[in-house]
């Protein structure tokens, strides 16, 4: 299916690519729907993005629904991991 | 019906869609032969690809003048495709009204053809499914095909994040015989979703011919994805094939 299912965020942080440049992100988008690339029928897909340099301005990922759990149990173990007045 | 020749012309052009908005589309004709109807292509959610292209060129080896409008090029002008879509997705997706604007602006150029018999079929595919009913139930189409469309039927689950609506109020609208295409082992349409559809076109006596496909879910004519379902596929383009023929040929 087309699940339509998005969920935006501001970020505020960087990212690399396209041609292996680092550029700032401000947006967040995370949608659970058909892959470009992953061969898979559905993922949970991220872009970060900045809006404002246009819509090459991304890097986006394509994870199976397992691993999109594992990644969010892996961020905030590493958050957790980290002295809470850095991560404040 | 067929083309003289198996030999076709294929270009990006821009056509004027909703709003007398200037866009991108792709049009794909056979040389020369005979009037003939037209297609309109509805691209899936991932956006104006390359395996779409593949779709309208496929229509004009069939004997059609076939059109894409690119949906996302207000968002995204000249973008790669998967760019586009992540844009226009971000910004909400694309309004029904906005999507009827840019199929009427589509059918209009192909019945300006010279070529054109004055027969316009639309076709689409996940999303698009939903799109080319909502076009049916809005303008003045000949045939129209739903390709595992969801939300043609059926409530989106509570808490869905979603900006679309079903067609349920427009259904007694539709203009156009529709073809359906579903997979039995789809969520979104689910089976129950198509029974539903299938009855409300019934009570409202609007013609339609369904096929429901065993061992296939979403997407199974997508040959670039592991949904690909080879048998579902190649027996739902003889039906689309022979519905076309029928409402379009001639």
């Amino acid at each position: 299916m087309c699940t339509y299912a998005t969920v935006k965020t501001s970020i505020d942080g960087s990212a690399k690519g396209p041609a292996s440049s680092w550029f700032h992100v401000t947006d967040g988008t995370v949608y659970f729907d058909h892959p470009v690339h992953a061969m898979a029928e559905h993922t949970l897909n991220i872009d970060f993005a900045d809006p404002s340099r246009g819509p090459s301005a991304r890097v986006a990922v394509e994870l199976t629904a397992a691993s999109a759990r594992e990644l969010v149990g892996a961020i905030q173990a590493a958050l957790d991991s980290a002295p809470a007045e850095l991560t404040a | 019906m067929l083309p003289v020749s198996d030999s076709l012309n294929a270009e990006t052009i821009q056509i004027s869609g909703h709003g007398g908005d200037q866009i991108e589309a792709y049009v794909a004709r056979p040389v020369g032969g005979d009037a003939r109807g037209g297609v309109v292509v509805i691209h899936h959610m991932p956006g104006y690809d390359r395996a779409t292209k593949e779709i309208v060129r496929r229509f004009a080896e069939l004997g059609y003048d076939a059109i894409c409008p690119n949906l996302y090029w207000r968002e995204a002008p000249g973008a790669e495709p998967d760019d586009a879509a992540a844009t226009a997705r971000a910004q909400g997706g694309v309004p029904d009204e906005r999507l009827i604007g840019d199929v009427g602006g589509s059918a209009e150029y192909l019945r300006s053809l010279p070529t054109s018999n004055g027969r316009v079929g639309v076709i689409g595919y996940c999303s698009g499914g939903r799109q080319s009913v909502l076009a049916a139930c809005n303008l003045d189409l000949d045939a129209a095909v739903d390709c595992y469309g969801a939300f043609v039927t059926g409530t989106p689950p509570e808490g869905f994040p979603l900006q679309v609506t079903n067609l349920v109020d427009q259904l007694p609208n539709l203009r156009a015989p529709l073809l359906g295409l579903f997979g039995n082992e789809d969520s979104f349409p689910s089976p129950e979703q198509v029974d539903e559809l299938d009855e409300i076109l019934t009570r409202e006596d609007k013609p339609h011919e369904f096929h429901r496909y065993d061992d296939a879910g979403h997407a199974f004519f997508a040959v670039d994805r592991p949904s690909y379902r080879v048998a579902a596929a190649n027996d739902g383009w003889e039906r689309i094939s022979a519905f076309y023929h029928t409402y379009l040929g001639g």
